[in-house]
């Protein structure tokens, strides 16, 4: 796969460390799903945990913790490796749809566009978004981080293309208006830090209604 | 509890320079130049030896063996990470559990057993403290070999050995803040300091395993 958009150390380090919340742990596991070079670095900042493990303070454990959790064995059953699940979405994301794209059930937001909002815990938001081909998405700027994963088609900013498995990273600062490709629909994942707000498109009430 | 739990997630800024002028650069010695001398074993058991009899032959020995020396290591990191003493090991039972039902899944070739018995950790962690669902990249395939190549093995396993060392012999100030990040305790901005991490060999040893796993699905 020929990927062009990556992201940053700083957050492949905070999600190796367990420190993002929910939905930017999602977009980056979507991401490395796809992406092997994001995937070393995440791997080997896992490896700096483990070198913490080895280094790290050791607690005692009770005396009987051994023997209770031998006991526990009898209960397990072992896990067969996992078999790759191909699809659109990558595994993570199917885990929150419960199934590929034609398992998600879109909400029509305006103009042609369909999102579908993924439950996470409310420090950050996720959802999956439906950019018509050839459809600007509105133009809105936002508080905080938002990111921008393509799944499917293509589309556009100021600056550059962004195909599946690309990345677009924006912080509050940046108005931006993406534009879906021509030639197909394009399917994005979207993570944000706080509610986004669009500019002159739905009054507040409806932006509240549809969470957009 | 909850808010000040979540207060402890970063919020995300993105940095678009790699290393910006405030990154303090972390001189870890993981540079290809360096001889590797320290021998996999050392006074330590061959942890993935281990693992393997665990996972071919369920074998409560060597179970016994790794929980031995990882319990108590796996409740240390849950307490520094702010869980109390009885959650912590309630929570470290669970981890040596998972890593007997899960120990298929386990891949010498891209981890040490204490990085995966890590990874377990910090998810357990993320589940416990933050009641959150710690989303996963998707498995790679697994090639039709069933062993891995033994010398990729103990390349990796040699190469974490030594970074295990490296990050002993840090300046305690360093090192103190290299582990405040995986212990949960750090602003996006000070983690955005550390990326300078020089993980030169095992990341390239890492994206070696992902190119041969890729290569032996075609
Ligand atoms: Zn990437």
């Amino acid at each position: 796969m020929n990927i062009k958009h990556h992201l940053q150390d700083d957050t492949l380090l905070a999600y190796a460390a367990g420190n993002l919340p929910e939905a930017f742990n999602l977009i980056v596991a979507a991401h490395v799903s796809l992406c092997d070079e994001c995937r070393a670095v995440v791997e080997s900042y896992d490896s700096i945990g483990g070198a913490i493990i080895d280094n790290t303070e050791v607690a005692d454990v009770s005396a009987d913790s051994l023997a209770q959790t031998l006991a526990r064995l009898d209960t397990v059953t072992r896990e067969p490796r996992s078999t790759p699940r191909p699809g659109t979405l990558p595994a993570p994301v199917q885990n929150y749809i419960g199934g590929d794209l034609d398992a998600v059930r879109w909400r029509p937001v305006g103009m042609g566009v369909k999102q579908a909002i993924l439950s996470t815990s409310d420090t950050a938001s996720a959802r999956l978004l439906m950019i018509p081909a050839g459809v600007a998405i509105p133009d809105h700027s936002h508080e905080g981080t938002e990111m921008t994963l393509v799944l499917k088609g293509a589309f556009q900013d100021e600056d550059d293309r962004f195909a599946r498995g690309d990345i677009e990273v924006a912080d509050g600062s940046v108005s931006h208006t993406p534009v879906a490709d021509i030639g197909e629909d394009c399917i994005c994942l979207a993570v944000t830090e706080a509610p986004l707000k669009f500019k002159g498109f739905l009054p507040k009430v409806v932006q509240k209604l549809v969470r957009i | 509890m909850l808010t000040e739990i979540q207060s402890r997630e970063s919020s995300i800024r993105p940095t678009r320079n790699r290393v910006g002028s405030e990154s303090i650069v972390l001189n870890i010695a993981m540079d290809k130049q360096r001889p590797i001398q320290k021998t996999l074993s050392g006074s330590d058991p061959d942890w993935v030896a281990l693992m393997q009899r665990v996972r071919d032959h369920q074998d409560r020995a060597a179970f016994s063996d790794l929980f031995t020396h990882f319990a108590p290591r796996i409740k240390g990191f849950l307490i520094k990470s702010g869980a109390d003493a009885t959650m912590a090991e309630e929570c470290a039972q669970d981890v040596m559990t998972t890593l007997w039902r899960k120990a298929d899944q386990f891949d010498p070739t891209r981890a040490s057993v204490a990085t995966w018995i890590f990874t377990i950790a910090r998810n357990r962690r993320i589940d416990m403290l933050r009641r959150q669902n710690r989303p996963e990249p998707e498995e790679l395939p697994w090639g039709p070999e069933p062993e891995p190549d033994q010398a990729d093995v103990i390349a990796l396993q040699q190469d974490s050995v030594l970074l295990t060392e490296a990050l002993k012999t840090l300046p305690a100030q360093q090192r103190d803040l290299i582990e405040k990040a995986y212990f949960g305790d750090l602003t996006q901005s000070e983690i955005a300091s550390l990326t300078g991490l020089p993980l030169g060999t095992i990341k390239s040893r890492i994206r070696l395993a992902l190119d041969r796993l890729r290569h032996l699905m075609k």
